[in-house]
């Protein structure tokens, strides 16, 4: 990378707000026993302590540090988030990468299916999935992973594509090359910049998915997280609104940035095809 | 001739979505092998325990002994019949408790796309027109938050701020059952019980569609067709509201198609935020009675919902776009 491209990226006002909050969100979550030494799931003091009364935002209905439920959540939230999307891009990329290069009976096959995972209503297929492989950790990334990968399926299918028919390709292909090595070693590199771009994008729909799945209390149990923290908030709605505020606050803004970011690293990349 | 053509091409469509129907069937069957016991455990377990010959003797009647593809086709044999397997949590066929909850979430949906196409064109017509202004710089932002916002959480700010500080809309439900209203007043009601839900679930898709609407107009105003109005002498607002405006539609009106089962899944969070009485409601209840039969058969029917929809959308697009000639004689 020149360094036009790192003046180009950070020299834009919002991805340098998206990436100051995103570096402060990532080690928090990194440090979180550190910097929050109370347990999230413990009793540590009254119930319903208003924020900056001897807790920073307060305490939940049982008592809970609503500070610590903050960055512990931010450990799970990004973690399942960024797992299920890498998993994602690489099931997608590897489907898309076959449809591409192979075209043809194969490309409309694989093409069928990715249609397919479009059309089923994605929120509710994840709900099932989870509900049927009882919740946990895994079965939150299989199924945010095997609602997300369609879109990066089409992506690399199209790169893949107009790559293939490229001299550069053509030669590799006339030398006898294996295909999964001109895959790799030749196609890969040059359509990774979309690639890096839509999975940037998708970690944040990620992280509304996974909240959203926490929220209706389909989250990993024992694990912390900003979408349980609004489910359990939510009853006391009327007297204790910090305990939906702060952590929603949380989520937008992590999202927001992310975003952003994304955006940013589009235009950094791809110059000329700015997003408006 | 021209509706022949339109009935032929709304008949491929649906021969076209078949597979897509069979495949949340087969989708569905997999899941149910997947989920822990089977019908006859589950049987067993609602009628407070059985000896292990009677569960047997369930299993043979429900064909559940029978080799993985036999039950496949019987599955399919049933779904055929619109038979979506009884719901015993709730005592009722699954099909009739999801027809009872249908038409809540219907008509969420509609009031929802209604606001966020129609608020999305307005705004995003607004964005463009005065690009790099103020307005478009507020309208974007405003965009780009609302983008990144969960919908269960504005849900209940929403409720915070508008039902429980100025108590102007209820907190939740479709009606005032207790209230007894009847013709144009329980409409009113309904439509009271209406705005926040829809304003929830609507805020993602109007950002969506401003901003797409606004990225629209913006590229439409480059093509050759708009610089031949600005030649003739047509003001930039005339060309933008004339001509620009229904060829920027049509993006739109594809990504709305797109988006509906995203919508449905919404729809789920927001039920469960509003208390709204819906599909999304009723399958937040079925997860939690572990009734994966009305929970399977909640996404048969939303997956069928999605196909009947994006073919509306399909026809909508041929009707809106003269370029586009149904029945393949281009």
């Amino acid at each position: 990378m020149s360094t036009s491209f790192w003046t180009r990226f950070l020299g834009n006002p919002r991805v340098l707000l998206g990436s100051i909050w995103l570096v402060l969100v990532v080690i928090g979550a990194l440090a979180a026993p550190l910097i929050a030494p109370l347990d999230p799931f413990a009793i540590s003091g009254r119930p319903f302590v208003r924020p900056l009364d001897g807790f920073v935002f307060g305490t939940d209905s049982l008592g809970r540090s609503v500070w610590s439920g903050l960055v512990h959540g931010a450990r799970t939230t990004l973690l399942i988030a960024v797992i299920a999307t890498l998993a994602a891009v690489a099931f997608g990329g590897l489907l898309g990468a076959l449809s591409g290069f192979y075209a043809g009976r194969v490309d409309n096959l694989l093409m069928r299916l990715t249609e397919f995972f479009q059309t089923i209503p994605s929120f509710i297929f994840a709900i099932l999935l989870v509900a049927v492989l009882s919740p946990s950790t895994t079965s939150v990334v299989v199924a945010i992973a095997t609602v997300s990968w369609p879109p990066i399926a089409r992506i690399v299918r199209a790169e893949v594509m107009s790559l293939r028919s490229r001299e550069f390709i053509q030669a590799a292909i006339t030398l006898g090359e294996r295909d999964g090595v001109i895959l790799f070693r030749q196609i890969l590199p040059n359509a990774l910049s979309p690639l890096i771009v839509t999975g940037s994008l998708l970690v944040a729909t990620a992280i509304l998915t996974e909240s959203a799945l926490s929220f209706l209390g389909l989250g990993a149990p024992n694990f912390m997280s900003w979408g349980f923290m609004i489910g359990a908030g939510r009853s006391f709605l009327r007297d204790s609104w910090w305990l939906v505020a702060i952590p929603g606050i949380a989520i937008l803004l992590t999202v927001l940035s992310i975003n952003l970011v994304g955006e940013g690293l589009n235009d950094a990349l791809n110059p000329r095809l700015r997003t408006l | 001739m021209r509706g022949m053509r339109l009935v032929r091409f709304i008949l491929t469509r649906l021969l076209q979505a078949i597979p897509v129907v069979l495949g949340v069937v087969v989708l569905n069957f997999l899941l149910l092998q997947l989920a822990p016991g089977d019908a006859a455990t589950v049987l067993a377990g609602e009628a407070g325990g059985a000896p292990p010959e009677y569960v047997e003797q369930l299993r043979a009647r429900f064909g559940l002994d029978k080799p993985v593809l036999v039950q496949l086709g019987l599955y399919l044999k049933n779904i055929v019949l619109l038979d979506l397997g009884f719901s015993f949590r709730n005592n009722a066929p699954v099909l009739e408790l999801i027809l009872g909850r249908l038409w809540p979430t219907l008509l969420l949906m509609g009031a929802t796309l209604v606001i966020s196409v129609g608020g999305g064109v307005i705004l995003g017509v607004v964005a463009a027109l005065g690009v790099r202004t103020w307005r478009d710089h507020l309208i974007s932002i405003a965009a780009v938050i609302a983008y990144a916002t969960p919908l269960f959480w504005i849900g209940l700010m929403l409720i915070l701020v508008f039902s429980i500080r100025l108590n102007w809309f209820p907190t939740s439900g479709m009606e005032d059952v207790v209230a007894f209203h009847e013709g144009w007043a329980r409409v009113v009601d309904i439509a009271h019980h209406l705005v926040l839900p829809t304003i929830t679930l609507s805020l993602f898709y109007l950002a969506l569609y401003t901003r797409l609407m606004r990225a629209t107009v913006l590229e439409q105003r480059g093509a050759e067709y708009a610089t031949t109005a600005r030649a003739k002498g047509l003001t930039e607002r005339a060309i933008t509201l004339r001509h620009v405006l229904r060829n920027a539609l049509l993006p739109v009106v594809t990504m709305a198609g797109v988006q509906v089962g995203a919508l449905l899944g919404g729809s789920v969070v927001v039920e469960t935020v509003f208390a709204w009485p819906g599909l999304g409601q009723l399958a937040y209840q079925s997860l939690f009675a572990r009734d994966f039969n009305l929970l399977l058969g909640i996404f048969f029917l939303s997956a069928c919902l999605v196909v009947i929809v994006n073919i509306i959308v399909d026809v909508i697009y041929v009707l809106l776009d003269p370029r586009i000639r149904v029945g393949g004689q281009s």
